[in-house]
């Protein structure tokens, strides 16, 4: 472990353009958000991961806003390694975005700091 | 061992509500130790008789000292605890195994909020966390969003089932002059109303009012020589899964699944007893998880069990009879009132008075979905 924590760690391998995830030595289980060690277990033997960046829409709401301000949504997103996280789906009109679609990653960029999108694969 | 509880041992003494509605020019804390002052004389008792205070208000983090020390109080144990809207069930567990344990003679639970007269909106020190807040999810509303877009998906579960929750608390509402909201409200308007986060309306989620509560609880043989009957603590447990809803196992199942079990292993009774529910229905989609998740109905049928008025007045099963958060009052938590308005049908003495309750079940909600507590009241015949 470097000096870093691990959210650290994962943050600094997203400005780099890679999108790290954890595997529990022993289970083989996947974990995000970064932790120090296996949710449950407390298994510490962890090892960092690359993911495959391609997931499955798993709940989706559209935010309205007061126009001209379009509205946006937000989504659950499983990933193939099988962790769940927070994301938005861009590149298809917001109320387009459907439980069950698959979606690829794309790093983005909101307020000068790298964002993790999703697009329609 | 984990699990016991001493059933019954403690007892709601004295209740109060106060300021239900909007309560310009009084600060949370003189709401909540109005509400106080009344439930410690709804119980026969005196204010220096309370030797404990469980106090979570919306704006102090050290509330309970504050509280303290306004009323010139100097208690054996004072809890701030947070858990979001649940906490207020968590509270009873806890004074409720100090009383049993002599630990503590008397312990008052209050709340208050003025956020509707403060600033018209949600007054909450929480917020998204990292993982979450760059995606700009409404919070706490987008969070249930994603679970109703998910029950939906997985059980059929429609918009006008939803709606048929919001309408049968305004139901319940129109004959409770504390209730905030009351006129007509149909399954149409609540469907036609401004989306806010999809599936959920603005009419999907709960009031934002003033209001302030409380309980006195002390140990029962203590409590039936009050004035009123004791309202027995039969069982009383909480439950943590998760706290962000990104991080929440299954989004169709909260910790009620097994908060619940628990409180009724405890209290020696099931679903099938409990004469009247209250739920924390910060928005509609909870009222049919908790349905589900608190089994009285099979899991994904919530939708469909609420269907035809089927829990309104004159319906299968009389849940939120107050109004609940989304007609009555939702002051920043609710909590605190769902248990009031429980404690009150087992005593006879809610507006919308039930029939022959004997035993009546309050849960409550916290964060995301993520903290659940559920705490089963019984008369002095369930002893």
């Amino acid at each position: 472990m470097s000096g870093a924590g691990p959210e650290a760690h994962w943050r600094a391998a997203l400005a780099e353009g890679r999108l790290l995830l954890q595997r529990a030595r022993a289970s083989g289980t996947v974990i995000f958000p970064p932790r120090l060690a296996e949710p449950g277990s407390g298994d510490i033997a962890l090892d960092w991961i690359e993911a495959s960046g391609l997931g499955t829409v798993h709940a989706v709401t559209v935010i309205a806003r007061k126009p001209p301000e379009p509205p946006y949504n937000v989504v659950l997103v499983d990933l193939d390694e099988h962790v769940r996280l927070m994301s938005r789906v861009e590149g298809i009109a917001p109320d387009a975005v459907t439980i069950g679609m698959r979606v690829r990653a794309r790093i983005g960029e909101e307020d000068g700091a790298p964002l993790l999108l999703f697009e329609p694969v | 061992m984990g699990g016991q509880f001493p059933r019954g041992a403690a007892s709601i003494a004295g209740l109060a509500t106060f300021g239900i509605g909007e309560m310009p020019g009084w600060s949370s804390l003189e709401l909540a130790a109005q509400a106080g002052l009344r439930a410690v004389a709804d119980a026969g008792m005196t204010m220096a008789e309370v030797d404990a205070l469980f106090i979570c208000l919306p704006d102090d983090q050290l509330a309970g000292l504050s509280f303290a020390e306004y009323l010139g109080l100097a208690p054996r144990f004072t809890d701030c605890n947070r858990t979001g809207g649940s906490a207020f069930m968590s509270h009873v567990a806890t004074a409720s195994i100090m009383l049993a344990a002599g630990y503590i003679d008397c312990a008052l639970i209050a709340y208050g909020a003025n956020q509707r007269s403060a600033g018209g909106r949600l007054a909450t020190p929480v917020r998204s966390n990292r993982w979450e807040a760059p995606y700009h999810p409404l919070f706490p509303a987008s969070s249930y969003a994603l679970a109703a877009s998910r029950h939906m998906h997985d059980y059929g579960t429609t918009r006008a089932q939803l709606a048929e929750v919001a309408m049968a608390a305004r139901r319940w509402a129109d004959t409770n002059p504390e209730a905030f909201a009351r006129g007509p409200l149909t399954i149409d308007g609540v469907l036609a109303a401004r989306m806010l986060s999809s599936p959920l309306s603005v009419k999907d989620c709960c009031l934002v009012t003033d209001g302030a509560a409380a309980l006195l609880l002390t140990r029962t043989d203590r409590a039936r020589g009050g004035p009123k009957a004791p309202v027995a603590i039969l069982g009383a447990a909480a439950a943590t899964w998760h706290n962000a809803i990104s991080q929440m196992p299954d989004l169709t199942t909260t910790a009620a699944a097994e908060s619940g079990p628990r409180a009724y292993a405890m209290a020696g009774l099931g679903p099938a007893e409990i004469d009247v529910v209250q739920l924390y229905d910060a928005f509609t989609i909870n009222t049919i998880l908790f349905l589900e998740d608190l089994g009285f109905c099979p899991k994904g049928e919530g939708g469909r069990f609420v269907e035809g008025g089927a829990i309104a007045p004159g319906g299968r099963l009389a849940v939120n009879t107050n109004g609940g958060g989304l007609s009555c009052c939702h002051p920043g938590m609710y909590g605190l009132f769902a248990l009031v308005e429980a404690a009150r049908q087992v005593r006879g003495e809610a507006t919308n008075q039930i029939g022959g309750v004997e035993v009546a079940l309050a849960h409550g909600n916290g964060g995301t979905l993520s903290s659940q507590a559920t705490v089963i009241l019984g008369s002095a015949a369930t002893l």
